[in-house]
C-alpha cells in the first residue's frame, strides 16, 4: 500500500523549546499507526501541525502525494483530517447534540433544525455505542462519556485521516474495548489512523506499525509488530530498560492514620467506611461512576457530606473546605488536571508552590522566592519535568508534564495522607516508575496514600490493599495476597453487566 | 576587532529591546509616545505640565492599584466611582458635624471598605457575578451619597483638611506621592505575598485554586474590601482637593480605571496582572488626555480618541500573543 499521509523533515520550535526535529515518516490507508514517546517527546505537537493549529517551523506534510500547507484548522478539516485531542474541548453548558454539531448545525429556513440535529446526534451516538440522551448537558456527563462524545464529534466529519491523542487515558476498560472496535472498523474502511498512547498494551493490541519519538526526534519505526516487544519499545522510548514498572516493595505498616466512618453524600448509594494505616498504599478500584472520586471529594471537603465522621490520627477531621484539609495534612491530587489542577497562565514555579509556600512564609505574608525556586528545581529534576525554565507557563507544557507539576505540588507539601486520583494518567513509563518509587518512599515515612486508578494492573501493582467500589458503595476490601484480576473485576462490575462483559471481550 | 564589539553591543541592545517589547510592549510604546509628544507638543515637557499630568492621573492611579487585584482574580468592580462620591460626601459631613479631620478621613475610608465588604460577600458567598453585584451596589451607593448630602455639594469648613489634596512635599503635590506609595505597596503585595499569588492563581483557574487549599472566598472578600477602602480614600482626597464633598462626581471613573489596567496588559479573564502594566496604562490614558487638552482638541473628539486607543492597544496585545505562540 502506498503512503497516504507523509511528514517530510518536519520541525517545530517554540520559544526556548525545540519540540520537533527532522520528522520524516508516513501513514498508510487502512493502517493504525502507533505513536509513542516520553512526556514532551513531541507527539501532540506533531498532531497539532497535522490539524493546522500550529504551522511547522521547517518541512511540510503531504496527503495523497499533495503538499499541504494548512493555514488554520478549518483547512485541515476540509482536507479530511480529524483529530481527537488529549484535552477535551467541549462546551459544558451545551447539550450533547449541540456539541456534536457545533459549527455545522443543520438549518431550515435559516434557523437551527432541532429535529434533524437530534436525529444526527442520535445516529452518531449509536455508532459509538454510547447510550446517552442527546439533550443532556455536557457538564452532567462523566469524563469518560465526555471523551466518547469528543470522539463521536471528530468522527462525524467522515475524514480520511484520524488521529487519536491518548483517547483512553480517561476511559474505563469497557469504553476502551468499544473504542477499539470502532477504530478497527475505521481502518477496515481504509482510513489512515494515528494512535498516540502511553499504554503500550494498547499499541500492541490495535496497531499495525509503531513509531517511537524521543526528545523531538523520530527514533525508529517498527514495520512489523511481531518484531517488537514491550521491553524493546520501552527502552527505545526511555533510553534505558525498565523491567518491572511497579517495582513493588513491602513496607512496614503502623497505626491507623485516617478513619472514615459511615460517610454519606451525593454520588454515594450507601455510607462508606474504611481506614488507612501509616505506611499503607490503599488502592481504590471501580468502574467510572462507581463513586470513588465522589467519596474523596466528600472527605477532602470539596463537596459537603450529609453524614458520617472522618478522623485523622484519631482526631475529628470533618473538613468543610479543601483549605481545612490541607492544614490537617490531607491532600488531594485531582483526576481532571485541566479543570481542577493547573493554573495555565501561571508559571511552573508558582503552580508547584501554590500550597507548600505556606511553610516558608516570612513575617506572615511574604513569600520566600529563593526557597520556592529550590523546591521547584528539585522536582523538575526528580520528576523529569520537561520545561525550558521554571518560569515557563504551565499551559505551554505537554499534557504529561502538566500532570507532573500537580504531583510536585503535593509531593512538596507536608502530607499525612495523600489522595491521588488517577496519578499517572497520561504519564510515560519511565516517569511512572519514578512516581511509584516516590509513593513507596513517602509511605516509608509513615504517611498514608490512597490511590484511585482505573488502570487495574496499576492498582494491583502498587497497592497493599484494594477497596472495590461499585455503583456508589464499597463492596469489598482485598489484601495483596488475595489480588487477582478476575476477582477484582467481577466485584467491580455491576451485576447485570457481567454478562455483557463476556460478549464485549469476544 | 572593535567592529565585532560594536556589532555585539548592537546585538545585545537589539535583544534587550526585543525582550522589553515581548514582556512589556506598552512600556516601549509609552516611551516613544512620551518622546514624540515632548518634541511636537509645545508646553508638554515643562515641569508645570508634568506636575499637572501627575495630578490628573493620581486618582485613577490609586484605584487602579486595587482594581488590579480585582481583575487579577477574574472579577471587576463597577461601583468604585460611586464609592468615591459617597466617601467624599460622607467625609465632609462628618468633618462638619464633629469638627474632626481624622474622624472624617477614617469615616470616608471605612464607609468605602464597608461597601467593598458587602460587594465581596455577595459575590463570594452567594456566588452572584461581579457585574450584577457591583452594578446594583453602584446605584445604592450613589443614592446613599445623595441622601447623606441632601442632594447637593457639601462645603467643608475645616481648612486643615485641604492639605491632604492640595499640599505638597519636595515640590510634588501630595496626591502624586500618595499614588506612588500605593503603587509600591500594591506591587509588593502582588508579587511578594501569598495574598497576591493567591489572587493570581484564583484568576487563572478558580476551581484549581480552591482545590489547592486556597481559601478563595476569604481572598475574594478581602480583595473587594480593600478595593472599597481605596476608593473611599480616593474620595477623601478628591473632597480635599475640591474643598467639598460632591455627590455627583466621578461618573465614568470605574471604566476609566478598568480601561487603564487593560491598556497596560492586564487580562480581563484573570490570572495575568503585571503592576507595571497598570502604571503604564494609567500614564498613557492621562498623557494622551493631557496632550489633547494642550492641543485644544474639543472634548467630543477626545472621547473618540480615548476609545480608539484602548481598542488599538488591546488589538496589538492580541496580535503579539498569537504571533508569539506560532513563532
Ligand atoms: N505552545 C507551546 N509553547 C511552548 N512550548 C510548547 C508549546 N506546546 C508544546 N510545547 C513544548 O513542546 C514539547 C513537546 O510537547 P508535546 O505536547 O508535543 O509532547 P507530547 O509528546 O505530546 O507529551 P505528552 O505525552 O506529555 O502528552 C514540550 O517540551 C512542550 O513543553
Ligand atoms: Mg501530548
Amino acid at each position: 500500500m502506498t503512503p497516504y499521509l507523509e511528514f517530510n523533515s518536519v520541525g517545530k520550535t517554540f520559544p526556548g523549546v525545540r519540540a520537533l526535529n527532522e520528522i520524516t515518516f508516513n501513514i498508510k490507508q487502512g493502517e493504525v499507526h502507533g505513536l509513542v514517546g516520553e512526556n514532551g517527546a513531541g507527539k501532540s505537537t506533531l498532531l497539532k501541525i497535522l490539524s493546522g493549529a500550529h504551522p511547522p517551523t521547517e518541512g511540510y506534510l503531504s496527503i495523497n502525494g499533495e503538499q499541504k500547507d494548512f493555514k488554520n484548522t478549518r483547512s485541515a478539516i476540509d482536507s479530511g483530517v480529524a483529530i481527537i485531542y488529549q484535552e477535551l474541548y467541549l462546551v459544558p453548558d451545551m447539550s450533547v447534540a449541540e456539541n456534536l454539531l457545533l459549527g455545522h448545525m443543520p438549518k431550515k429556513y435559516g434557523f437551527v433544525d432541532h429535529k434533524k440535529m437530534k436525529k444526527i446526534a442520535q445516529d452518531q451516538l449509536d455508532f459509538i455505542m454510547e447510550d446517552i440522551d442527546p439533550a443532556k448537558k455536557i457538564k452532567e456527563l462523566s469524563i469518560a462519556q465526555r471523551q466518547m462524545i469528543e470522539i463521536a464529534k471528530a468522527l462525524l466529519q467522515d475524514s480520511q485521516i484520524i488521529a487519536f491523542d491518548e483517547p483512553t487515558s480517561s476511559l474505563s476498560d469497557k469504553e476502551t474495548k468499544r473504542l477499539f472496535k470502532i477504530i478497527k472498523n475505521l481502518s477496515e474502511n481504509g482510513k489512515a489512523i494515528i494512535y498516540v498512547s502511553h499504554r503500550l498494551e494498547e499499541i500492541f493490541e490495535i496497531c499495525n506499525r509503531v513509531t517511537v519519538f524521543r526528545d523531538g526526534e523520530r527514533v525508529q519505526t517498527f514495520e512489523n509488530m511481531k518484531e517488537v516487544t514491550h521491553d524493546i519499545l520501552v527502552s527505545r522510548m526511555v533510553g534505558r530498560d525498565i523491567t518491572d514498572v511497579y517495582s513493588y516493595r513491602p513496607r512496614p505498616q503502623g497505626k491507623c492514620i485516617l478513619s472514615v466512618k459511615e460517610v454519606m453524600g451525593d454520588g454515594l448509594k450507601k455510607p462508606a467506611s474504611f481506614e488507612v494505616k501509616q505506611g499503607e498504599i490503599l488502592g481504590f478500584f471501580g468502574l467510572v461512576g462507581a463513586g470513588r472520586t465522589e467519596l474523596m471529594r466528600l472527605i477532602y471537603g470539596i463537596d459537603q457530606k450529609s453524614g458520617g465522621k472522618v478522623k485523622i490520627d484519631n482526631k475529628p477531621a470533618d473538613h468543610s473546605s479543601p483549605r481545612a484539609s490541607v492544614e490537617n495534612g490531607l491532600m488531594y491530587c485531582p483526576e481532571d488536571r485541566k479543570y481542577d489542577g493547573i493554573i495555565p497562565v501561571r508559571s511552573v514555579d508558582e503552580n508547584i508552590n501554590i500550597s507548600a509556600r505556606r511553610h516558608y512564609i516570612k513575617a506572615g505574608i511574604f513569600i520566600d522566592k529563593k526557597k520556592e525556586a529550590e523546591n521547584t528545581m528539585k522536582f523538575i529534576k526528580q520528576l523529569d519535568i520537561k520545561t525550558p525554565s521554571k518560569d515557563q507557563l504551565v499551559g505551554n507544557l505537554s499534557g504529561g508534564n502538566q500532570q507532573k507539576v500537580i504531583l510536585a505540588r503535593w509531593l512538596s507539601e507536608d502530607v499525612k495522607i495523600l489522595i491521588m486520583d488517577e496519578p499517572t494518567r497520561g504519564i510515560d513509563v519511565g516517569t511512572k516508575n519514578e512516581i511509584y518509587h516516590l509513593m513507596y518512599n513517602l509511605t516509608e515515612e509513615e504517611k498514608g496514600i490512597i490511590c484511585i486508578s482505573s488502570d487495574l494492573p496499576e492498582v494491583m501493582g502498587v497497592s497493599d490493599r484494594i477497596i472495590i467500589m461499585r455503583e456508589g458503595e464499597i463492596v469489598a476490601s482485598l489484601n495483596r495476597s488475595e489480588f487477582s484480576e478476575e476477582k477484582i473485576l467481577s466485584l467491580a462490575l455491576p451485576v447485570d453487566e457481567e454478562k455483557n462483559r463476556s460478549e464485549i471481550n469476544e | 576587532m572593535s567592529n565585532t564589539a560594536v556589532k555585539q553591543t548592537n546585538r545585545t541592545v537589539l535583544t534587550l529591546f526585543k525582550d522589553l517589547w515581548e514582556k512589556s510592549g506598552m512600556v516601549v510604546i509609552y516611551i516613544i509616545l512620551f518622546i514624540g509628544l515632548s518634541i511636537f507638543v509645545p508646553y508638554f515637557f515643562t515641569l508645570r505640565n508634568m506636575i499637572g499630568l501627575g495630578l490628573s492621573v493620581s486618582m485613577v492611579g490609586m484605584v487602579a492599584c486595587t482594581m488590579l487585584f480585582c481583575l487579577a482574580s477574574g472579577d471587576f468592580d463597577l461601583s468604585v466611582e460611586n464609592i468615591v462620591a459617597f466617601s467624599g460626601v460622607f467625609c465632609a459631613v462628618i468633618i462638619n458635624t464633629t469638627g474632626s479631620v481624622v474622624l472624617g478621613v477614617i469615616g470616608g475610608v471605612l464607609g468605602g471598605a464597608l461597601f467593598g465588604l458587602i460587594n465581596g460577600t455577595i459575590i463570594a458567598k452567594a456566588g452572584i457575578n461581579a457585574l450584577i453585584t457591583t452594578l446594583g451596589m453602584a446605584q445604592i451607593i450613589r443614592g446613599l451619597g445623595f441622601i447623606v448630602s441632601g442632594g447637593s455639594a457639601v462645603g467643608i469648613q475645616k481648612v486643615s483638611f485641604f492639605a491632604i489634596g492640595n499640599g505638597s512635599f519636595l515640590g510634588l503635590p501630595n496626591p502624586i506621592w500618595i499614588t506612588i506609595v500605593c503603587f509600591i505597596i500594591f506591587g509588593v503585595l502582588l508579587n511578594n505575598t501569598t495574598y497576591g499569588k493567591n489572587t493570581l492563581a484564583m484568576g487563572g483557574n478558580m476551581e484549581a485554586a480552591r482545590l489547592a487549599g486556597i481559601g478563595v472566598n476569604k481572598v475574594k472578600i478581602l480583595i473587594f474590601s480593600i478595593q472599597g477602602a481605596m476608593a473611599g480614600f480616593a474620595g477623601v482626597v478628591l473632597a480635599s482637593r475640591m474643598t467639598s464633598g460632591q455627590p455627583n462626581t466621578s461618573v465614568g471613573f470605574s471604566l476609566d480605571v478598568i480601561s487603564a489596567c487593560v491598556l497596560g496588559g492586564v487580562s480581563l479573564s484573570g490570572g495575568i496582572a503585571p503592576i507595571q502594566g497598570a502604571i503604564v496604562g494609567v500614564l498613557i490614558m492621562g498623557t494622551v488626555q493631557n496632550a489633547m487638552n494642550l492641543m485644544n482638541i474639543p472634548t467630543f473628539y477626545q472621547y473618540v480618541v480615548r476609545g480608539a486607543i484602548l481598542l488599538i492597544a488591546v488589538l496589538v496585545d492580541k496580535f503579539k500573543e498569537t504571533h508569539r505562540s506560532s513563532i
